[in-house]
Protein backbone atom coordinates (compact mmCIF):
# COMPACT_ATOMS: atom_id res chain seq x y z
CA UNK A 1 0.00 0.00 0.00
CA UNK A 2 2.47 2.62 -1.08
CA UNK A 3 1.46 5.86 -2.64
CA UNK A 4 4.26 8.25 -3.38
CA UNK A 5 2.00 10.88 -4.93
CA UNK A 6 2.49 14.43 -3.76
CA UNK A 7 0.24 17.44 -4.14
CA UNK A 8 0.34 21.17 -3.60
CA UNK A 9 -2.71 23.04 -2.43
CA UNK A 10 -3.80 26.19 -0.67
CA UNK A 11 -5.61 24.49 2.18
CA UNK A 12 -5.34 20.88 3.34
CA UNK A 13 -8.43 19.67 5.17
CA UNK A 14 -8.09 16.74 7.53
CA UNK A 15 -11.40 14.92 7.79
CA UNK A 16 -14.18 14.41 5.21
CA UNK A 17 -17.15 14.54 7.56
CA UNK A 18 -19.85 17.17 7.03
CA UNK A 19 -17.71 19.94 8.48
CA UNK A 20 -14.59 18.94 6.53
CA UNK A 21 -16.57 18.81 3.28
CA UNK A 22 -18.01 22.25 3.91
CA UNK A 23 -14.44 23.60 4.16
CA UNK A 24 -14.18 22.98 0.41
CA UNK A 25 -17.11 25.33 -0.13
CA UNK A 26 -16.00 28.12 2.16
CA UNK A 27 -12.40 27.99 0.97
CA UNK A 28 -13.58 27.76 -2.63
CA UNK A 29 -15.66 30.91 -2.24
CA UNK A 30 -12.46 32.67 -1.19
CA UNK A 31 -10.59 31.25 -4.22
CA UNK A 32 -8.56 28.84 -2.13
CA UNK A 33 -8.00 25.31 -3.47
CA UNK A 34 -8.42 22.37 -1.12
CA UNK A 35 -7.38 18.77 -0.70
CA UNK A 36 -9.40 16.70 1.79
CA UNK A 37 -8.03 13.58 3.44
CA UNK A 38 -9.89 11.00 5.52
CA UNK A 39 -9.00 7.71 7.17
CA UNK A 40 -12.31 6.11 6.23
CA UNK A 41 -12.96 4.64 2.77
CA UNK A 42 -16.02 6.89 2.30
CA UNK A 43 -16.85 10.55 2.84
CA UNK A 44 -19.22 11.60 5.60
CA UNK A 45 -17.31 10.75 8.77
CA UNK A 46 -19.59 9.66 11.60
CA UNK A 47 -22.68 10.56 9.52
CA UNK A 48 -21.83 7.76 7.11
CA UNK A 49 -20.02 5.37 9.41
CA UNK A 50 -22.29 5.48 12.46
CA UNK A 51 -25.75 6.76 11.61
CA UNK A 52 -26.40 7.08 7.84
CA UNK A 53 -30.14 6.37 8.17
CA UNK A 54 -30.78 8.62 11.17
CA UNK A 55 -32.63 11.87 10.59
CA UNK A 56 -30.97 15.08 11.76
CA UNK A 57 -33.39 17.80 12.83
CA UNK A 58 -31.21 20.80 13.61
CA UNK A 59 -29.79 21.70 10.22
CA UNK A 60 -31.25 25.12 9.35
CA UNK A 61 -33.83 25.01 6.55
CA UNK A 62 -33.85 21.18 6.54
CA UNK A 63 -36.64 20.15 8.92
CA UNK A 64 -35.42 16.56 8.85
CA UNK A 65 -32.56 15.15 6.82
CA UNK A 66 -30.96 11.71 6.90
CA UNK A 67 -27.27 11.85 7.72
CA UNK A 68 -26.38 10.20 4.42
CA UNK A 69 -28.54 12.69 2.51
CA UNK A 70 -26.84 15.58 4.28
CA UNK A 71 -23.50 14.28 3.03
CA UNK A 72 -24.82 13.83 -0.53
CA UNK A 73 -26.15 17.38 -0.58
CA UNK A 74 -22.89 18.74 0.79
CA UNK A 75 -21.04 16.89 -1.96
CA UNK A 76 -23.32 18.48 -4.52
CA UNK A 77 -22.75 21.88 -2.91
CA UNK A 78 -18.95 21.59 -3.09
CA UNK A 79 -18.79 19.97 -6.53
CA UNK A 80 -18.36 23.30 -8.41
CA UNK A 81 -15.09 23.73 -6.53
CA UNK A 82 -13.73 20.43 -7.87
CA UNK A 83 -12.69 18.99 -4.54
CA UNK A 84 -9.73 16.64 -4.37
CA UNK A 85 -10.66 14.00 -1.81
CA UNK A 86 -8.22 11.32 -0.67
CA UNK A 87 -9.91 8.53 1.26
CA UNK A 88 -8.80 5.46 3.17
CA UNK A 89 -5.60 7.03 4.44
CA UNK A 90 -4.96 8.60 7.78
CA UNK A 91 -2.80 11.69 8.02
CA UNK A 92 0.10 10.56 10.17
CA UNK A 93 2.40 13.59 10.11
CA UNK A 94 2.09 17.36 9.99
CA UNK A 95 5.40 19.14 9.62
CA UNK A 96 6.44 22.72 9.04
CA UNK A 97 8.30 23.30 5.79
CA UNK A 98 9.39 26.89 5.49
CA UNK A 99 6.18 28.91 5.44
CA UNK A 100 4.06 25.90 4.52
CA UNK A 101 2.85 22.68 6.07
CA UNK A 102 3.53 19.19 4.79
CA UNK A 103 1.07 16.43 5.55
CA UNK A 104 1.97 12.78 5.11
CA UNK A 105 -0.55 9.95 5.06
CA UNK A 106 -0.21 6.37 6.23
CA UNK A 107 0.11 5.21 2.62
CA UNK A 108 2.94 7.64 1.90
CA UNK A 109 1.08 10.38 0.02
CA UNK A 110 2.18 13.91 0.82
CA UNK A 111 0.40 17.23 0.52
CA UNK A 112 2.00 20.62 0.89
CA UNK A 113 -0.37 23.40 1.93
CA UNK A 114 -0.26 27.03 2.92
CA UNK A 115 -2.89 26.45 5.60
CA UNK A 116 -4.41 23.42 7.29
CA UNK A 117 -7.93 22.98 8.64
CA UNK A 118 -8.37 20.05 10.99
CA UNK A 119 -11.95 18.79 10.90
CA UNK A 120 -11.21 15.37 12.31
CA UNK A 121 -14.25 14.99 14.57
CA UNK A 122 -13.41 12.65 17.40
CA UNK A 123 -10.30 11.50 15.56
CA UNK A 124 -9.69 8.90 12.90
CA UNK A 125 -11.69 5.70 12.99
CA UNK A 126 -9.59 2.68 13.76
CA UNK A 127 -9.87 -0.66 15.50
CA UNK A 128 -10.88 -0.57 19.15
CA UNK A 129 -7.77 -2.27 20.51
CA UNK A 130 -7.86 -4.07 23.84
CA UNK A 131 -5.41 -2.41 26.25
CA UNK A 132 -3.14 -5.45 26.66
CA UNK A 133 0.53 -5.09 27.49
CA UNK A 134 2.83 -5.62 24.50
CA UNK A 135 -0.04 -6.14 22.06
CA UNK A 136 1.82 -3.96 19.57
CA UNK A 137 4.59 -6.48 19.11
CA UNK A 138 2.14 -9.06 17.72
CA UNK A 139 -0.03 -6.77 15.60
CA UNK A 140 -0.14 -7.58 11.92
CA UNK A 141 1.51 -10.97 12.50
CA UNK A 142 -0.48 -12.90 15.11
CA UNK A 143 -2.88 -10.28 16.47
CA UNK A 144 -5.48 -9.11 13.94
CA UNK A 145 -8.28 -6.56 13.85
CA UNK A 146 -9.57 -7.65 10.47
CA UNK A 147 -9.17 -10.69 8.27
CA UNK A 148 -7.48 -10.09 4.95
CA UNK A 149 -6.59 -13.65 4.10
CA UNK A 150 -8.55 -16.59 5.54
CA UNK A 151 -5.85 -19.03 4.50
CA UNK A 152 -3.51 -17.55 7.09
CA UNK A 153 -5.65 -19.31 9.71
CA UNK A 154 -5.70 -22.79 8.19
CA UNK A 155 -4.75 -25.38 10.82
CA UNK A 156 -4.08 -22.63 13.33
CA UNK A 157 -5.42 -22.28 16.89
CA UNK A 158 -7.45 -19.08 17.13
CA UNK A 159 -8.86 -16.90 19.88
CA UNK A 160 -11.68 -14.73 18.56
CA UNK A 161 -12.62 -11.98 21.00
CA UNK A 162 -15.77 -9.87 20.93
CA UNK A 163 -19.54 -10.24 20.90
CA UNK A 164 -20.69 -8.55 17.70
CA UNK A 165 -21.26 -9.62 14.11
CA UNK A 166 -17.57 -9.68 13.19
CA UNK A 167 -16.71 -12.11 15.97
CA UNK A 168 -19.63 -14.41 15.20
CA UNK A 169 -19.26 -14.27 11.42
CA UNK A 170 -15.55 -15.05 11.50
CA UNK A 171 -16.04 -17.82 14.04
CA UNK A 172 -18.46 -19.43 11.57
CA UNK A 173 -16.32 -18.76 8.54
CA UNK A 174 -13.08 -20.06 10.06
CA UNK A 175 -14.53 -23.05 11.91
CA UNK A 176 -13.89 -25.27 8.88
CA UNK A 177 -10.26 -24.46 8.38
CA UNK A 178 -8.88 -23.59 11.82
CA UNK A 179 -7.36 -26.23 14.08
CA UNK A 180 -9.27 -24.87 17.05
CA UNK A 181 -11.33 -21.77 17.83
CA UNK A 182 -12.02 -20.17 21.18
CA UNK A 183 -14.67 -17.43 21.15
CA UNK A 184 -14.10 -15.16 24.15
CA UNK A 185 -16.95 -12.90 25.20
CA UNK A 186 -17.83 -11.19 28.46
CA UNK A 187 -21.45 -12.40 28.59
CA UNK A 188 -23.70 -15.05 27.11
CA UNK A 189 -25.40 -12.67 24.69
CA UNK A 190 -24.13 -11.72 21.26
CA UNK A 191 -25.01 -8.60 19.26
CA UNK A 192 -25.27 -10.45 15.98
CA UNK A 193 -27.74 -12.00 13.56
CA UNK A 194 -29.71 -14.51 15.66
CA UNK A 195 -29.39 -17.24 12.98
CA UNK A 196 -25.64 -16.87 13.01
CA UNK A 197 -25.50 -16.96 16.79
CA UNK A 198 -27.61 -20.15 16.76
CA UNK A 199 -25.29 -21.66 14.19
CA UNK A 200 -22.25 -20.76 16.30
CA UNK A 201 -23.82 -22.33 19.38
CA UNK A 202 -24.56 -25.47 17.35
CA UNK A 203 -20.91 -25.65 16.27
CA UNK A 204 -19.94 -25.29 19.92
CA UNK A 205 -22.14 -28.23 20.83
CA UNK A 206 -20.53 -30.30 18.11
CA UNK A 207 -17.14 -29.41 19.55
CA UNK A 208 -16.07 -27.50 16.43
CA UNK A 209 -15.39 -24.40 18.49
CA UNK A 210 -15.39 -23.46 22.14
CA UNK A 211 -17.29 -20.58 23.72
CA UNK A 212 -15.25 -19.06 26.54
CA UNK A 213 -17.89 -17.10 28.45
CA UNK A 214 -17.99 -14.91 30.57
CA UNK A 215 -14.34 -14.05 30.09
CA UNK A 216 -12.39 -10.95 29.10
CA UNK A 217 -8.93 -10.74 27.61
CA UNK A 218 -6.31 -10.39 30.35
CA UNK A 219 -2.89 -10.71 28.75
CA UNK A 220 -0.88 -12.19 25.96
CA UNK A 221 1.92 -14.72 26.04
CA UNK A 222 4.45 -15.23 23.29
CA UNK A 223 7.80 -14.35 21.88
CA UNK A 224 8.70 -11.63 19.40
CA UNK A 225 5.71 -11.44 17.07
CA UNK A 226 4.57 -15.02 17.67
CA UNK A 227 1.68 -15.48 20.07
CA UNK A 228 1.59 -18.72 22.06
CA UNK A 229 -1.32 -18.19 24.45
CA UNK A 230 -4.04 -15.77 25.42
CA UNK A 231 -4.87 -15.41 29.10
CA UNK A 232 -8.48 -14.58 29.92
CA UNK A 233 -10.28 -13.97 33.17
CA UNK A 234 -13.77 -13.62 34.61
CA UNK A 235 -15.02 -10.69 36.65
CA UNK A 236 -14.46 -12.83 39.72
CA UNK A 237 -10.83 -13.27 38.79
CA UNK A 238 -10.90 -16.88 37.56
CA UNK A 239 -8.26 -17.26 34.90
CA UNK A 240 -7.78 -19.51 31.90
CA UNK A 241 -4.84 -19.90 29.58
CA UNK A 242 -5.88 -20.53 25.99
CA UNK A 243 -3.13 -21.88 23.78
CA UNK A 244 -3.35 -20.05 20.50
CA UNK A 245 -1.37 -19.03 17.43
CA UNK A 246 -3.53 -16.00 16.60
CA UNK A 247 -5.83 -13.53 18.32
CA UNK A 248 -8.63 -11.98 16.27
CA UNK A 249 -9.86 -8.98 18.22
CA UNK A 250 -13.26 -7.62 17.19
CA UNK A 251 -14.37 -4.78 19.45
CA UNK A 252 -15.57 -2.50 16.68
CA UNK A 253 -14.22 0.87 15.66
CA UNK A 254 -13.29 3.78 17.85
CA UNK A 255 -12.20 7.30 17.12
CA UNK A 256 -8.69 8.13 18.19
CA UNK A 257 -6.75 11.33 17.84
CA UNK A 258 -3.70 9.13 17.36
CA UNK A 259 -0.94 11.02 15.52
CA UNK A 260 -2.73 14.38 16.00
CA UNK A 261 -1.51 14.19 19.59
CA UNK A 262 2.07 14.45 18.35
CA UNK A 263 1.86 17.56 16.17
CA UNK A 264 2.50 20.11 18.89
CA UNK A 265 -1.12 21.23 19.11
CA UNK A 266 -2.63 22.43 22.35
CA UNK A 267 -4.99 19.54 23.15
CA UNK A 268 -7.16 19.26 26.24
CA UNK A 269 -9.43 16.27 26.95
CA UNK A 270 -9.33 15.24 23.33
CA UNK A 271 -10.14 18.69 21.91
CA UNK A 272 -7.78 20.98 20.00
CA UNK A 273 -7.98 24.32 21.77
CA UNK A 274 -8.75 27.19 19.39
CA UNK A 275 -9.39 30.90 19.46
CA UNK A 276 -13.14 30.74 18.76
CA UNK A 277 -13.47 33.78 16.49
CA UNK A 278 -10.91 32.43 14.01
CA UNK A 279 -10.61 28.76 15.00
CA UNK A 280 -6.83 29.31 14.99
CA UNK A 281 -4.81 26.75 16.91
CA UNK A 282 -1.47 27.46 18.58
CA UNK A 283 0.29 26.56 15.29
CA UNK A 284 0.53 29.27 12.60
CA UNK A 285 -1.85 28.62 9.71
CA UNK A 286 -3.38 25.57 11.36
CA UNK A 287 -7.07 25.77 12.25
CA UNK A 288 -9.46 23.33 13.91
CA UNK A 289 -13.21 23.19 13.35
CA UNK A 290 -16.16 20.96 14.22
CA UNK A 291 -16.25 18.39 16.99
CA UNK A 292 -12.49 18.38 17.43
CA UNK A 293 -12.28 22.12 18.16
CA UNK A 294 -12.51 23.15 21.81
CA UNK A 295 -13.27 26.56 23.39
CA UNK A 296 -15.44 27.70 26.31
CA UNK A 297 -19.12 26.75 25.92
CA UNK A 298 -18.42 24.78 22.75
CA UNK A 299 -21.44 22.90 21.41
CA UNK A 300 -20.62 19.79 19.39
CA UNK A 301 -23.18 20.43 16.68
CA UNK A 302 -22.79 20.10 12.92
CA UNK A 303 -24.43 23.51 12.88
CA UNK A 304 -21.64 25.04 14.96
CA UNK A 305 -19.05 23.27 12.83
CA UNK A 306 -20.37 24.90 9.65
CA UNK A 307 -20.09 28.36 11.19
CA UNK A 308 -16.59 27.59 12.45
CA UNK A 309 -15.58 26.63 8.91
CA UNK A 310 -16.55 30.11 7.67
CA UNK A 311 -14.52 31.72 10.46
CA UNK A 312 -11.51 29.49 9.77
CA UNK A 313 -11.61 29.98 5.99
CA UNK A 314 -11.60 33.75 6.34
CA UNK A 315 -8.73 33.56 8.81
CA UNK A 316 -6.82 31.11 6.59
CA UNK A 317 -7.00 33.57 3.68
CA UNK A 318 -4.17 35.63 5.16
CA UNK A 319 -1.88 32.57 4.97
CA UNK A 320 -2.83 31.73 1.39
CA UNK A 321 -2.88 35.28 0.00
CA UNK A 322 -0.70 37.24 2.41
CA UNK A 323 -0.58 40.31 0.17
CA UNK A 324 -4.20 40.45 -0.88
CA UNK A 325 -7.05 42.28 0.74
CA UNK A 326 -9.94 40.09 1.81
CA UNK A 327 -13.34 41.44 0.86
CA UNK A 328 -16.28 40.09 2.76
CA UNK A 329 -18.93 39.09 0.25
CA UNK A 330 -22.23 37.24 0.27
CA UNK A 331 -22.74 34.22 -1.96
CA UNK A 332 -25.80 36.00 -3.39
CA UNK A 333 -23.42 38.61 -4.84
CA UNK A 334 -20.59 36.36 -5.96
CA UNK A 335 -22.52 33.26 -7.01
CA UNK A 336 -20.67 29.97 -7.29
CA UNK A 337 -18.71 28.59 -10.23
CA UNK A 338 -20.81 26.84 -12.92
CA UNK A 339 -22.35 24.33 -13.04
CA UNK A 340 -24.70 25.41 -10.33
CA UNK A 341 -24.85 22.82 -7.58
CA UNK A 342 -28.07 20.90 -7.21
CA UNK B 1 -27.57 19.01 46.15
CA UNK B 2 -26.31 15.43 45.90
CA UNK B 3 -22.60 15.14 46.61
CA UNK B 4 -20.66 13.10 44.05
CA UNK B 5 -17.06 11.96 44.28
CA UNK B 6 -14.92 11.06 41.30
CA UNK B 7 -11.66 9.18 41.73
CA UNK B 8 -9.31 9.72 38.80
CA UNK B 9 -7.02 7.08 37.34
CA UNK B 10 -4.20 8.73 39.32
CA UNK B 11 -6.15 8.33 42.56
CA UNK B 12 -7.11 11.96 42.98
CA UNK B 13 -10.53 12.49 44.63
CA UNK B 14 -12.69 15.25 43.20
CA UNK B 15 -15.93 16.04 45.04
CA UNK B 16 -18.74 18.23 43.86
CA UNK B 17 -22.33 19.16 44.58
CA UNK B 18 -24.14 17.98 41.49
CA UNK B 19 -27.36 19.19 39.99
CA UNK B 20 -30.13 16.60 40.16
CA UNK B 21 -31.30 15.66 36.68
CA UNK B 22 -27.88 15.90 35.06
CA UNK B 23 -26.07 12.74 34.13
CA UNK B 24 -22.93 11.83 36.02
CA UNK B 25 -21.08 12.24 32.69
CA UNK B 26 -22.29 15.84 32.44
CA UNK B 27 -21.13 16.48 35.99
CA UNK B 28 -17.68 15.07 35.14
CA UNK B 29 -17.41 17.19 31.98
CA UNK B 30 -18.47 20.30 33.92
CA UNK B 31 -15.56 19.62 36.26
CA UNK B 32 -13.28 19.16 33.24
CA UNK B 33 -12.21 15.74 34.48
CA UNK B 34 -10.16 13.50 32.17
CA UNK B 35 -13.00 11.69 30.39
CA UNK B 36 -13.57 11.56 26.65
CA UNK B 37 -17.36 11.00 26.56
CA UNK B 38 -16.93 11.24 22.81
CA UNK B 39 -20.56 10.86 21.75
CA UNK B 40 -21.82 13.38 24.28
CA UNK B 41 -24.35 11.06 25.91
CA UNK B 42 -26.01 9.66 22.78
CA UNK B 43 -25.33 6.04 23.82
CA UNK B 44 -23.05 5.58 20.84
CA UNK B 45 -19.69 4.85 22.46
CA UNK B 46 -18.19 3.55 25.68
CA UNK B 47 -15.78 6.36 26.47
CA UNK B 48 -17.54 7.44 29.68
CA UNK B 49 -17.01 4.01 31.28
CA UNK B 50 -16.74 4.33 35.07
CA UNK B 51 -16.52 1.88 37.92
CA UNK B 52 -19.15 2.54 40.55
CA UNK B 53 -18.15 1.88 44.18
CA UNK B 54 -19.76 -1.43 45.08
CA UNK B 55 -22.17 -0.15 47.73
CA UNK B 56 -23.61 2.30 45.25
CA UNK B 57 -23.99 0.09 42.22
CA UNK B 58 -27.58 -1.02 42.72
CA UNK B 59 -28.72 2.50 43.44
CA UNK B 60 -27.50 3.65 40.03
CA UNK B 61 -30.34 1.66 38.47
CA UNK B 62 -30.74 -1.05 35.86
CA UNK B 63 -28.58 -1.18 32.75
CA UNK B 64 -30.48 -1.00 29.49
CA UNK B 65 -29.77 -3.50 26.73
CA UNK B 66 -28.15 -0.70 24.70
CA UNK B 67 -25.79 0.13 27.54
CA UNK B 68 -24.89 -3.58 27.91
CA UNK B 69 -24.22 -3.78 24.17
CA UNK B 70 -21.86 -0.82 24.34
CA UNK B 71 -20.11 -2.21 27.39
CA UNK B 72 -19.22 -5.16 25.14
CA UNK B 73 -16.85 -2.77 23.41
CA UNK B 74 -15.28 -1.45 26.62
CA UNK B 75 -12.22 -3.04 28.16
CA UNK B 76 -11.25 -4.02 31.70
CA UNK B 77 -14.85 -4.27 32.81
CA UNK B 78 -15.78 -4.89 36.42
CA UNK B 79 -18.97 -6.07 38.10
CA UNK B 80 -19.91 -2.45 38.75
CA UNK B 81 -19.01 -0.96 35.36
CA UNK B 82 -21.40 1.64 33.98
CA UNK B 83 -21.50 4.22 31.24
CA UNK B 84 -21.91 7.28 33.41
CA UNK B 85 -23.95 9.15 30.80
CA UNK B 86 -26.69 6.70 31.82
CA UNK B 87 -26.57 7.48 35.55
CA UNK B 88 -28.91 10.29 36.43
CA UNK B 89 -28.03 12.38 39.48
CA UNK B 90 -30.75 12.32 42.13
CA UNK B 91 -31.01 12.82 45.88
CA UNK B 92 -30.84 9.02 46.26
CA UNK B 93 -27.31 9.21 44.91
CA UNK B 94 -26.09 11.72 47.52
CA UNK B 95 -22.64 10.36 48.39
CA UNK B 96 -22.07 8.43 45.14
CA UNK B 97 -18.46 7.50 44.41
CA UNK B 98 -17.28 6.50 40.92
CA UNK B 99 -13.84 5.71 39.54
CA UNK B 100 -12.80 6.98 36.14
CA UNK B 101 -11.13 4.63 33.66
CA UNK B 102 -8.11 5.36 31.41
CA UNK B 103 -8.89 7.67 28.48
CA UNK B 104 -7.27 5.55 25.78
Amino acid sequence: MNNQASFNTDVAVIGAGPVGLFCVFQCGMLKMSTHVIDALPATGGQCTALYPEKPIYDIPAAPAINAQDLIRKLEAQIKPFKPEVHLDQQVVALERQGQQWQLTTASGMSITAKAVIIAAGAGAFGPNKPPLANIGQYEGKTVHYLVQNRELFRDQRLVIAGGGDSAVDWALSLADIAAHIYVVHRRDKFRALPENVDQMRALAEQGKLELVIPYQLANLEGQDDQLTAVHVKTLKGEERRLEADHLLSFFGLVNKLGPINDWGLNIHNGLIQVEPTTCATNLPGVFAVGDIAGYPHKLKLILSGFAEVAQAAHAAFAYVYPNEALHFEHSTSTGVPAPQAQ
Amino acid sequence: MPRITFITVDGERVETDAKAGNSVMEVAKELDLPMLAACGGALACATCHVIVEEDWFEKTGELSEDEEDLLDTAHDLTETSRLCCQIKVSDDLDGLVVRLTPME
